[in-house]
């Protein structure tokens, strides 16, 4: 192993089959004919993209004047890792059963948790995985939960219904899913939830969490949110982060 | 066919009586009843388009008139045809007075009704051949263009401005589809009107107008001639205009329609009241316009488990073909949805939807059906997602689907891009022709895997299916049998949409379309 160079964590680069080889694949369409020129300018491109031997491996004519390639180059940046960091929901996540105890020994009420799709968004997959009985990969829903009442609005749901909803059930978690992200629909969909909220003096009193697979934590508390999930979660991590707020912020 | 799945035969007779007697009971209703997007279909197929000065559609301004008068339930068509006796002007400039305040289109005398039926009937025959000549238009194009081999190749183009859609869908036809749907923009199946014109923004597709329509199928014409293929435009008939966007697509000659009134009580919450008499109608267009309709029990399969409720969607198929029967819509149109949906890390998944597929094909001999791709379990592992598609790809060549919807491995991360769609159709044609004749080769063992997955699902859909011939469609939906999703028979949106039939009301389209020789 000695002869193995080593990995120097304050210059990463990519690996491909030597370290710091910097080797990278990748796929894009160029909107000119095909031919030599074309290929040639997919290399250049990659080039100016800073990479060192670019390889455009393939080319295919796309129809309409189009070319799409593949190309490999050698990456010539590099980042330092140890100096990376990422803001997330940073806490030990609870399986189901725990937090049912927790909910029993430290609320020792229902907690109740208001979800929907917002907007236009007609787009359930990702409320359904967290909220229904069923839930996702094995993963049971909130619905499922001892203790916790949880109320799925569906899809394509007014914001203002959804702030209705909320007070009627005196919900101590709202969560909201956006999946569509096409022209940024999402970003103008949520902030106008924070924003009435606000303007309902309903903001300080309820855990808000939205989700989807664009969705990043560091977003989410851009917007003014306690917390963003992204793919990869399960109702667990939502169901910990909302009744531990519940508790941190004193609204038992 | 003998069926190589050992399906018994009289399970499948039952299922498919009960569905009849199902289809049946809802037909009373939906005989009973009209709605504002049925009049405003009427309106529309008589010749009444545009918008006024707030871009309202006339056919909503037209209909609402009616409405607040107190007449939509003696129907659009005897109140046009009044006002068309009453003052010789054609619907549209009827529609524009309306509008404008000119006449109160509820106030006018009544007219004897031989005269309205002859002025109503007149206009009418008029839309009914226009329909009947883009009919003959396509044919002519399948006879000397011809078209793709089955499975068609059905993408989609999703970018939110029509010319930019134009572009896509040429590239896409050259690369070999043979079917571009123009995906609706998000929250379009909630309009309770039809937008207008061209349009050049939306979310996550394009909206559905006339124009739009007409502005696609010029593009697919004229690449279909270069192509030597005729290549079909799709639409989705469905929302709170079923019927309109029908009769549009039946006016610019659209070749494929999803119309599942299922689909939209389930997954957009409109009423079930609602949907049920518009879909009736939007089906007599559909059928008497040689469209094909797609139908949406894939989309259970989304918010429900593919393995377990399977039958679901077959209990489902059951139904939407005895719908499709009684709107006069031949099987040959009738594209009904299933998907390839299972967990792709379940134990032999593959060779359970080999069975759900085969089964359909030998349950459904003549429909052309739609198969739809893995999207819920897609990931941003895009080179996963290729293979996922094409095991789908193999199950369709294989047991002789009609209409691909290509699977795009970047279906988890956004519309597809240009190259995706290449890559897509690269999967299928190579998957498609290097398999071609596996269904007539191979069979399976009795009793094995496949077969007895296919008698198990076929089992409990007819179990499903009799529950529901005792309790009735409204009810099995108010429990949530299907996609695991619960409407109430008066919730969900445009219930207020929908009134009674007065004994005068007469819809001369259903009479011409549903009559008429085919």
């Amino acid at each position: 192993m000695e002869n193995i160079q080593k990995v120097d964590l304050t210059k990463v680069k990519p690996y491909g089959d030597t370290l710091n080889d910097g080797m990278v694949q990748m796929s894009f369409t160029l909107p000119v004919p095909y031919g030599d020129e074309a290929k040639e300018a997919a290399r250049q491109l990659a080039a100016k993209m800073g990479f060192d031997d670019p390889a455009v491996v393939y080319a295919k004519d796309l129809g309409v004047g189009y070319t799409y390639f593949i190309v490999y180059g050698k990456c010539t940046h590099t980042v330092d890792y140890t100096a990376i960091e990422v803001p997330k929901v940073d806490m030990e996540f609870m399986d189901r059963e725990e937090v049912e105890q927790y909910i029993e020994e430290n609320i020792k009420r229902n907690v109740v948790i208001v979800g929907a799709c917002t907007g236009t968004d007609a787009h359930t997959v990702g409320i359904d995985a967290i909220m229904n009985m069923k839930g996702f990969d094995g993963n049971f829903g909130l619905e499922r939960y001892k203790g916790i009442e949880a109320i799925n609005m569906g899809s394509q749901v007014p914001n203002e219904e959804l702030i209705a909803k909320a007070i009627e059930t005196k919900a101590d978690a709202i969560l909201v899913s956006q999946v569509v992200t096409q022209k940024d629909v999402h970003i103008a969909n949520l902030t106008q939830l924070v924003e009435m909220l606000e303007a309902e003096g309903l903001r300080d009193k309820v855990i808000l969490v939205c989700g989807g697979p664009r969705i990043s934590h560091e977003l989410a508390q851009e917007l003014g949110y306690d917390a963003g999930f992204g793919a990869g979660s399960y109702a667990n991590h939502v169901a910990t982060f909302v009744v531990k707020q519940i508790v941190e912020r004193n609204l038992i | 066919m003998k069926s190589k799945l050992n399906l018994n035969p009289e399970l499948i007779d039952s299922a498919r009586s009960a569905a009849k007697n199902i289809a049946e009971d809802v037909q009373k209703f939906i005989d009973k009843n009209t709605t504002v997007a049925v009049e405003r279909t009427i309106a529309r197929l008589m010749g009444v388009d545009g918008v006024d000065e707030i871009d309202k559609p006339l056919p909503n301004v037209l209909i609402d008139a009616i409405k607040e008068g107190g007449g939509l339930s003696k129907g659009a068509a005897f109140w046009i045809g009044n006002a068309m006796v009453n003052t010789g002007k054609t619907p549209q400039e009827i529609a524009e007075k309306v509008s404008s305040g000119e006449i109160e289109i509820t106030k006018l005398p009544i007219a004897s009704e031989d005269k309205i039926l002859e002025a109503v009937y007149k206009t009418a025959e008029e839309m009914v051949e226009r329909i009947k000549n883009n009919r003959n238009r396509r044919d002519e194009y399948l006879r000397t263009l011809g078209e793709g081999k089955k499975p068609y190749l059905y993408v989609i183009v999703a970018t939110g401005n029509i010319y930019e859609d134009v572009l896509q869908a040429q590239a896409a036809a050259k690369q070999g589809a043979d079917i571009i749907a123009v995906i609706r923009t998000t929250g379009q199946s909630l309009l309770d009107y039809v937008p207008y014109g061209p349009t050049t923004e939306g979310f996550g597709g394009t909206y559905a107008t006339q124009e739009n329509f007409r502005i696609m199928r010029k593009a697919l014409d004229e690449v279909g001639e270069e192509v030597g293929r005729y290549i079909r435009l799709c639409n989705y008939c469905s929302g709170l205009c079923m019927p309109e966007i029908a009769a549009m697509g039946a006016m610019e000659r659209l070749d494929v329609m999803l119309n599942d009134a299922l689909y939209g009580i389930l997954f957009r919450d409109i009423n079930m009241q609602r949907t049920f008499v518009d879909q009736y109608f939007s089906r007599i267009i559909n059928g008497f316009a040689g469209v094909i309709i797609n139908t949406g029990e894939d989309n259970y399969l989304t918010t429900a488990d593919a393995y377990e409720e399977a039958h679901t969607v077959l209990a489902s198929q059951f139904i939407n073909e005895q719908f499709a029967l009684k709107a006069g819509l031949p099987e040959e149109q009738m594209g009904l949805g299933h998907a390839f949906e299972m967990d792709p890390m379940l134990e032999n998944g593959f060779l359970y939807e080999l069975a759900q597929a085969q089964m359909a094909r030998e349950i459904f001999p003549k429909a052309p059906l739609k198969y739809m791709p893995p999207t819920k379990y897609m990931t941003g592992n895009i080179f996963r997602g290729h293979l996922q598609d094409a095991m789908f790809n193999l199950v369709s060549i294989w047991t002789n689907q009609g209409i691909q919807l290509l699977g795009m491995p970047t279906e988890a991360i956004h519309t597809p891009h240009l190259q995706d769609r290449m890559l897509s159709i690269e999967n299928a044609q190579y998957i498609f022709n290097n398999v071609r004749s596996i269904g007539d080769e191979v069979e399976f063992k009795k009793d094995g895997i496949i077969q007895k997955r296919a008698q198990e699902v076929l089992t409990k859909a007819e179990e499903l299916l009799r529950d529901i011939e005792k309790e009735g469609i409204f009810n099995t939906i108010e429990k949530g049998k299907f996609g695991g999703v619960k409407r109430s028979f008066t919730g969900g949106k445009g219930l207020e949409g929908v009134v009674e039939k007065d004994e005068k009301y007469f819809n001369p389209f259903i009479d011409l379309m549903l009559g008429g020789a085919r």
